[in-house]
């Protein structure tokens, strides 16, 4: 029990500090990135190559002037990043990192916890994370960070929606809504994303909207609303707020990796490693598909310009959410074609 | 035994909380705070399920109750900026009437409560896929009552939607 | 009217036809495009180890030429403080003094001169309108300071040391010395009634 315990907590640290790393490192990756889309080098005078550059920018944030604005709701705006932080955070527990390391006589599962309605954990966290946009969008009493809260709200619900649809496609092919279970059967070439290409869109643009990624960063947008819900942050708070922004990338690039594109499994490496080190490979493949997809949130934003707001509505009701009904159809007709249901 | 009274202390740790943060949903005078103080009193709520063993139910009140309704409750508020100033005169007879009816909603709920079972509520037995079991009973047992209040829903929906669009001349 | 460019594209009010609709090509189409990007030769200049390359007649800050014998070659004529446009130009004539001929080419010299960096738009209209051939912009840059007062050159950063002679044989082509034998080219309306 004791030592199921301390198994369990340090999997949990070892969980978290990588996801901060991740996050830093995304910080200074999406720096790069769009310095080599637009022809540039980016940041390179921290360390070699700038490797030292998500530090500097840290020690930066920390050493900034905090301001916390005279009329706000002193309360609440403190509240309002903690949120943030606190849900993006507590989303990779359900995600299996990789099968499970033999070592004596006992099994250590690379998950912290496999629940057996994993995606709905993660849905709710997401429907959460919202109330640290609006928390601090309201708290702050200034104009343009309320429309940034409400956009943030109405954008994250509307897209809600037709990610639980396409997710309800998923489970009906999967028959399971376990993440452990769902990443299990995924062996070899056998991805969920073959199976629900048209499912696996909709949730893509999904996680874009729910992540407030451009081309969905309407609760942002710099243009229209000056930084939209953090406009009045400053120093690490506002630090906190942008960190969250990259913790939500990698977890969704996570779920995504775990749920469409066999999490851990790659195909015909069964054949040449098996026990432990397939074990370690498949945390390594697992990573490999996140930074893949961490990269390509990158490469859509510095791609595609900001929706509209009628724009972003009118996709996530008039197109996403029909299209996801039709794919649950789809789905449901193509099981009872095989044969799998009667 | 000693797993057994952690968990009965949570549970009415738990239980406690939620019935604290309800009274501040009421006391509090800022909209917005009692909005919050109902979002606490779900999630405490939510933990009450999950010690009952029912993490579907559990889950589906945070998106449902927390992620979804509250933020849209948060919303109006919001747009509608409530404060003293715009708070509506309150006549004395609708306090009057405010009053018989919670009572007659108080005596309601003490009547059901006094006429279940007084068992204290125990944990789902942990047998088996949750979900299974509870998509089984759903589509066989109350199949009717099910689909009677998807219809409901759809009704809900195309009545909003009809009240959303601007009427045609 | 001619278009500007031969990229442009004129706005139609059109049905869209059902690929432009899906919209998923053009997408793919942009990324295709970044993604080239990702991969091409970079254009940065890491500017304190790598310089650009400067234009062969690149105009910088001015120096004060000294002929061979070390001599300044300014005769305090005014011309350029009068050609100048942005009026940064200032300067105190003098008189030659016995014994200061190594000193001064001429009978009269600078005793001050002043250019202001902050004012001056390096547009070379100064060593252009100079009959001497005192003056010139060289490829030197102004070094910045956090002060505005420094900006206001005085003759020790102008006139050249005779140990680090400055070369501006670039301005000084073939082209340039035939069209200062012309004085009605000038500018200015001072030197075309000087004609």
């Amino acid at each position: 029990m004791m030592s199921f315990l301390l198994y369990k907590a340090l999997l949990v640290i070892i969980i978290f500090v990588i996801s901060l790393v991740m996050a830093m490192y995304s910080t200074y990756g999406e720096r790069k990135v769009a310095a080599f889309m637009q022809d540039r080098l980016g940041p390179n005078r921290a360390g070699p190559i700038g490797i030292l550059q998500p530090l500097a920018d840290g020690v930066k944030m920390f050493m900034k002037e905090e301001i916390i604005p005279n009329v706000s709701n002193k309360f609440l705006f403190v509240l309002g990043p903690s949120v943030a932080m606190f849900t993006s955070c507590i989303t990779g527990a359900v995600i299996p990192w990789g099968t499970s390391l033999h070592i004596g006589n006992t099994y250590y599962p690379l998950q912290v916890t496999d629940i057996n309605i994993g995606i709905l954990y993660i849905m709710a966290v997401t429907s959460i994370g919202v109330y640290g946009i609006m928390i601090g969008g309201w708290a702050s009493n200034n104009k343009y960070s309320l429309m940034g809260a409400l956009r943030a709200s109405s954008q994250m619900i509307s897209y809600e929606i037709a990610m639980g649809l396409a997710i309800i496609a998923l489970v009906m092919h999967t028959g399971t809504l376990s993440l452990g279970k769902i990443a299990a059967m995924q062996t070899s070439w056998h991805w969920n994303v073959i199976y629900q290409p048209l499912g696996f869109l909709i949730f893509l643009i999904c996680a874009f909207a729910e992540t407030n990624r451009t081309p969905f960063d309407l609760p942002e947008s710099d243009s229209e609303l000056i930084g939209g819900y953090h406009t009045e942050y400053s120093s690490m708070k506002l630090g906190f707020y942008l960190f969250a922004e990259y913790i939500n990338m990698f977890i969704s690039s996570a779920v995504i990796s775990t749920i469409y594109f066999g999490g851990y499994h790659m195909p015909f490496v069964g054949h040449i490693a098996s026990g432990n080190f397939l074990a370690i490979l498949g945390v390594i493949f697992l990573f490999a598909k996140i930074i893949f997809f961490i990269f390509f949130f990158m490469w859509v934003r510095w791609t595609l310009p900001r929706f509209r707001y009628d724009q972003l509505m009118n996709l996530g009701w008039k197109v996403l959410i029909p299209l996801s009904i039709f794919n649950i159809g789809l789905t449901g007709f193509l099981m009872w074609a095989t044969g799998r249901i009667h | 035994m000693m797993q057994d009274s952690i968990q009965k202390f949570t549970f009415l740790a738990l239980g406690f909380f939620a019935v604290l943060s309800g009274l501040m949903v009421v006391f509090t005078k800022n909209p917005v705070h009692s909005v919050l103080y109902l979002v606490l009193t779900f999630f405490a709520i939510t933990g009450e399920y999950i010690l009952l063993n029912a993490q579907f139910i559990a889950i589906v009140n945070v998106i449902v109750y927390a992620g979804a309704i509250m933020v849209l409750f948060l919303f109006v508020i919001m747009l509608l900026n409530l404060n003293k100033e715009t708070e509506p005169h309150k006549n004395p007879y609708l306090k009057f009437a405010a009053v018989i009816t919670s009572g007659l909603l108080l005596l309601v709920i003490v009547g059901s409560l006094k006429a279940a079972d007084k068992a204290i509520a125990t944990p789902y037995p942990n047998t088996g896929d949750i979900m299974q079991s509870l998509a089984k009973v759903l589509f066989t047992q109350f199949l009717v009552p099910f689909e009677v209040s998807a219809v409901l829903f759809l009704a809900a929906m195309v009545g909003a939607v009809m009240l959303g669009k601007k009427e045609i001349k | 009217m001619q278009a500007l460019t031969t990229r442009s594209k004129v706005a139609v009010d059109k049905k869209m036809t059902l690929k432009e609709r899906l919209y998923l090509p053009a997408i793919i189409g942009g990324m295709a495009i970044t993604l080239k990007h990702f991969f091409m030769k970079k254009v940065t200049i890491q500017y304190p180890e790598q310089t650009r390359e400067f234009a062969p007649v690149y105009r910088g800050q001015h120096v004060l030429k000294r002929d061979d014998n070390g001599a300044e070659r300014c005769t305090a004529c005014g011309l350029c403080a009068v050609a100048c446009p942005a009026e940064a130009i200032t300067m105190t004539a003098a008189e030659r003094k016995k014994g200061e001929e190594n000193l001064y080419r001429e009978e009269k010299y600078a005793s001050v001169y002043e250019i202001n960096m902050l004012r001056c738009i390096f547009c070379g209209l100064c060593e252009e309108a100079c009959p001497k051939e005192a003056i010139f912009l060289t490829d030197r840059k102004v070094d910045s300071e956090y002060q505005r007062g420094i900006f206001v050159y005085g003759k020790d950063k102008l006139v050249e040391k005779m140990d680090e002679r400055v070369d501006v044989s670039k301005r000084q082509t073939k082209e340039v010395i035939e069209f200062k034998k012309h004085p009605e080219y000038a500018h200015n309306q001072l030197n075309k009634s000087l004609k």
